[in-house]
């Protein structure tokens, strides 16, 4: 079978400095891949490769059997390809259901004309945007909230929010950069089971950077580990868990 | 089931249209009121598509009133040569709803065509691109001897009547809130909000960006061509920066964001600008002191910063009125 994603040989540089050297995957349908790496070691800079943020200097990005490298970024998620911030950028001053809605909503199905007419085909089509946002909210438990502004939730609530307006775009790929960030033991412990839940029931697949030992280890079916940029290991977890160079590299210097 | 629905604008703007009709005929409201009651109608369309830009798309224009003077220009122009050709045009009034269009959509296309450029790139190019612009409009009234030169463009044939100018500004209204209230108007929210996020969900974010700058270009066009039926006459002056500006301080009072606002900052304002014009000259008047209407300008940068300091997100911050939200089914 193919993978649903295969990067090869891409290698991006911020003026001298080499941020990502030479990657490559191949990402399988449904699974849940991971990639980790001490601070600075590139990882965010992957994902803003993969959602065109950036064009890499060198490589190629193969998505759904497509090459996206030079795609702009809005093509790319419409294509199937959905992420998160490892720093939250929620739309602050709208509320829950119009931060799923904009994702939800695709351009080309209501008209510039059929929206000023408020036609019949119009307000059917706002309908069901609307009731499919307010399913992904309840999904996320996060119901109660569909008329706060966004800025009005706390912390763990926006993680899901961000969770649920990427799902909102109905990719087969999702990009989550460290979703467990400053999440308490708890939090951890239901973003774990929401990631699962989240793979079977929208049959996607995942790509997961995370600093969180436990989750990545708990839920990663194969890991990928860098460092200033570079490859250094990757295989099974409990493989990659006792790999030396990533010991020494990243786990040593966190006391795992 | 469906709920019947209540269309609240138009019942409230029926009501509104009714009441000044009957308080004029009944002498209650001279000509001069009503004279300042057209103007200010036409200052919510210019408030209320800039806040389209500006508000809710978080785009900074410097040069709105150019695009009123674009539609002025194009529409005088348009009525005063065929009211030349013949004076005693049938379906004058058809012609001249023709020709006010057109100035509109002379204003859109310039507004696209130096819309596209400038929104393609990140930051705040449009701020100095359509500073430039609403200068060089300027300029280029100025020279052309056709429309007048600095004479300004004289004679247009009086279209415009409270009316005529109720009607479109109820047109325009809608519209735009329409376009706000669907998903092209969240699509501009998001882009206010978070622009590379907005683009991260998939949306065109240069394509709603234009498409934006252009339509408030559009009614500013329409603004300009009424006010230009309604004085008479188009002056280049009529459209410079501080002009632009004032349609700024009149979103930045009303809260920007929000229609409503725009709507009553769009009286108040031009109301108390005409006050304060006769304030000036019977001070000027009484005391013998060399003031002038340029005081004008100081009061109202006053009144701005006072609004800022105590009540920083204006009259309505972002939240709209019951007429103007759309009530959603569940
Ligand atoms: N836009 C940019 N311009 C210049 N340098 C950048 C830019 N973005 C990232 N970098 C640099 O590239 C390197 C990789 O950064 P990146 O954000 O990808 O790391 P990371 O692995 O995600 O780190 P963290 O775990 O802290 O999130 C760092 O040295 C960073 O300073
Ligand atoms: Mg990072």
């Amino acid at each position: 079978m193919p993978a649903l994603m295969t990067i090869q040989g891409m290698t991006h540089y911020f003026g001298g400095l080499r941020a990502v050297s030479n990657f490559g995957c191949a990402i399988q349908e449904g699974s849940i891949y991971g990639l980790i790496g001490p601070n600075g070691s590139g990882k965010t800079t992957i994902f803003n490769l993969i959602t065109g943020i950036y064009k890499p200097t060198e490589g190629k990005i193969l998505f759904d059997e497509r090459d996206i490298t030079a795609e702009k970024p809005y093509k790319i998620v419409q294509g199937g390809v959905a992420r998160t911030f490892q720093n939250l950028r929620i739309f602050s001053n709208l509320t829950a259901l119009d931060n799923i809605r904009i994702a939800r909503q695709s351009s080309e199905k209501s008209s510039l004309a059929s929206s000023i007419l408020r036609t019949p085909g119009f307000l059917g089509e706002e309908k069901r945007i609307r009731k499919e946002s307010l399913d992904l909210l309840d999904l996320m438990h996060l119901s109660d909230r569909a008329g706060e502004m966004a800025k009005n939730l706390p912390y763990g609530e926006l993680r899901r929010l961000e969770i649920a307006r990427a799902l909102a775009t109905n990719p087969k790929l999702i990009l989550l950069d460290e979703p467990a960030a400053g999440m308490n033991p708890k939090e951890v412990e239901d973003l774990m089971s929401l990631i699962q839940r989240v793979r079977d029931q929208f049959k996607v697949t995942v790509f997961l950077i995370e600093h969180h030992m436990k989750v990545v280890m708990g839920i990663c079916e194969y890991i990928k580990v860098i460092d200033f940029g570079e490859t250094i290991a990757e295989g099974l977890p409990t493989v990659v868990g006792k790999d030396p160079k990533v010991l020494e590299a990243y786990l040593g210097k966190r006391g795992a | 089931m469906t709920r019947f629905k209540t269309p609240k604008l138009l019942i409230t703007a029926a009501v509104v249209y009714g009441v000044i009709q009957a308080l004029y005929s009944l002498g209650i409201i001279n000509g001069y009121i009503l004279h300042i009651i057209n103007q200010s109608l036409i200052y919510v369309i210019l408030a209320a598509s800039l806040n389209l830009i500006n508000g809710i798309t978080g785009q900074f224009s410097l040069g709105h009133m150019g695009f009123a003077g674009i539609g002025a220009y194009v529409s005088g122009t348009l009525t005063t040569l065929i009211f030349k050709l013949n004076p005693s045009i049938p379906g004058s009034y058809l012609l001249f709803i023709v020709a006010i269009l057109a100035g509109g959509l002379v204003a859109a296309l310039v507004g696209f065509l130096i819309g596209f450029p400038s929104l393609r790139l990140k930051g705040d190019y449009l701020a100095i691109v359509t500073l430039g612009f609403g200068e060089i409009i300027r300029t280029v009234f100025n020279n052309i001897e056709y429309v007048g030169g600095p004479r300004g463009l004289l004679g247009i044939p009086k279209f415009s009547n409270f009316t005529v100018i109720f009607i479109v500004t109820f047109l325009s209204v809608a519209v735009i809130r329409n376009i706000i209230q669907s998903p092209h108007g969240r699509a501009m929210l998001s882009i206010r909000e978070n622009e590379l996020a907005s683009e991260l969900v998939g949306i065109n974010t240069t394509r709603y960006k234009v498409l934006s700058f252009a339509t408030g270009a559009f009614f500013a066009g329409i603004a300009g061509g009424l006010f230009a039926h309604l004085l008479q006459l188009a002056h280049p002056t009529q459209f410079g920066f501080s002009k632009s500006v004032e349609i700024l301080i009149m979103i930045y009072a009303g809260g920007v964001g929000s229609l409503t606002g725009s709507i009553v900052a769009a009286f108040a304002l031009t109301f108390l600008s005409e006050g304060l014009r006769l304030g000036i000259r019977a001070l000027a008047d009484a005391t013998g002191l060399p003031i002038g209407g340029e005081w004008r300008m100081v009061i109202y940068a006053l009144l701005l910063i006072f609004i800022m300091l105590f009540r920083n997100e204006g009259l309505m911050g972002t939240k709209e009125s019951k007429v103007i939200l759309i009530e959603e089914a569940d």
